[in-house]
């Protein structure tokens, strides 16, 4: 059987949820492997659910904020960066694959960007196959 | 009262730690009598299979699960007590040599033996540790490593009159240096504690990592007193899965803008410091292996 990647994206209310809206609304073309959960700011994605996404199954992890300096909440996109990179070390000591982790700028107006970054993903993930215990 | 203490895999410092507890450990004596206790008295295996089950009052088990023979203990010491009592940090959540699960057995193996395993009669060395709760059921945990006074004179007490116990605030709040923690705190570079001349204040401002925040209080402090940071021994807060994790998401939100990338790569072992106590919990299986 083919393997079909699991992605959980967590997208921030104010830019990359309204990004992801304007690629469907403009009828842009995604793999349909992504599950969005809408969270307020990039800022509120605490570390817990990046490694709850990987342990309940998920082959990759993508967190989508708006631009340095644009966030709704001054520096909560700041703080995602940040607890992304630290998160990325932990993956790799644990013996999971840190590009399955990834961090996304992606603006309201940028729906182009979301369903480039999302088929850009999902062909990674899919190259690198299930998490390997 | 009967009580049993056991030991699996464990470094014996919680078997000391009982006389931590000083003269108050006579008034416990009169309370209960030990029907096994191994590191302390002569006792036999066939002493315990003798009994009748459920025979014993409490049972702490100290040490986590890492041979056969503690895997069968601690189901045999199940059967025979009322309650079942995770003593010390090994049994509650691996400890530090739950880091062992970051390796494979076989790898563990060579470097300790470098040739040939002996193989007379020992008991099989498993695949990965386990905690005590991996394999029985488990009443109520005496947190620590091992755990101090303060916590254990709690516990005892509590367990002797049938109470739950510990408490459900952060170490920070116990912590003799809370009040020089300013109200923003930001760090620039991070340093390991032998680094840099302790200022008095609170580490986390200094630039020093200290697990206090993620940490259930309880302890009094006490290696802050003694001017070490908190590694978090403890374990975490009843609500709270995990404190390696909070601990990390709490770095991050206090890391300044500037040299964010050198503060993040200063941080050189990650699961040894936000997970120094609890890998078994993080890694039950041990460490995966998806690289490349």
């Amino acid at each position: 059987m083919n393997f079909e990647p699991k992605i959980v994206a967590f997208l921030c209310n104010w830019c990359s949820y309204a990004g992801a809206d304007l690629a469907g609304v403009s009828r842009f073309k995604y793999p349909p492997n992504v599950v969005p959960i809408k969270v307020m700011c990039s800022g509120r994605v605490d570390a817990e659910f990046i490694i709850d996404a990987f342990r309940k199954g998920a082959d990759g992890v993508l967190i989508g904020g708006c631009h340095p300096g644009d966030c709704h909440y001054v520096e909560g996109n700041y703080k995602a960066r940040r607890r992304v990179e630290m998160m990325k070390r932990l993956l790799e000591e644990m013996g999971i694959n840190p590009k399955r982790l990834r961090i996304e700028w992606i603006s309201a107006t940028e729906g182009k960007k979301f369903a480039s970054v999302v088929e850009e993903f999902v062909e990674e993930i899919r190259r690198l196959g299930p998490v390997k215990k | 009262m009967k009580i049993a203490m056991y030991w699996g895999a464990s470094c014996g410092g919680c078997d000391v730690s009982l006389l931590s507890l000083h003269e108050k450990i006579l008034d416990l004596l009169k309370e209960v009598e030990i029907v096994f206790w191994p590191c302390a008295m002569d006792f036999k295996y066939e002493d315990v299979e003798k009994m009748e089950d459920g025979s014993i009052d409490i049972c702490f088990y100290n040490g986590a699960i890492r041979t056969e023979e503690n895997e069968k203990i601690a189901k045999l010491l199940r059967k025979k007590s009322k309650k079942m009592i995770a003593y010390g940090s090994c049994a509650i959540e691996g400890c530090v040599i739950g880091l062992a699960n970051l390796y494979k057995r076989e790898e563990i193996l060579k470097e300790v033996y470098s040739k040939d395993v002996p193989s007379e009669e020992l008991p099989e060395f498993l695949p990965y540790l386990k905690t005590l709760e991996d394999v029985v059921k488990v009443d109520a945990s005496i947190p620590g490593c091992p755990p101090p006074s303060s916590i254990l004179e709690d516990a005892l007490n509590s367990l002797l009159q049938g109470k739950s116990f510990g408490k459900n605030v952060a170490l920070c709040d116990e912590c003799p240096r809370k009040d020089s923690k300013p109200d923003k705190i930001e760090i620039n570079r991070i340093y390991r504690w032998h680094e840099k001349k302790d200022s008095g204040e609170c580490f986390l401002a200094q630039g020093i990592i200290c697990m206090g925040p993620a940490t259930r209080a309880g302890c009094k402090a006490e290696c802050i007193t003694a001017n070490m940071p908190c590694t978090g021994c403890v374990g975490a807060l009843p609500k709270v899965k995990e404190s390696g994790i909070s601990m990390i998401s709490a770095i991050a939100s206090i890391i300044g803008n500037k040299n964010e990338e050198e503060v993040i790569n200063s941080i050189k072992d990650y699961v040894g410091t936000f997970y120094k106590y609890s890998t078994a919990k993080l890694l039950p299986e041990g460490r995966l292996k998806d690289e490349s």
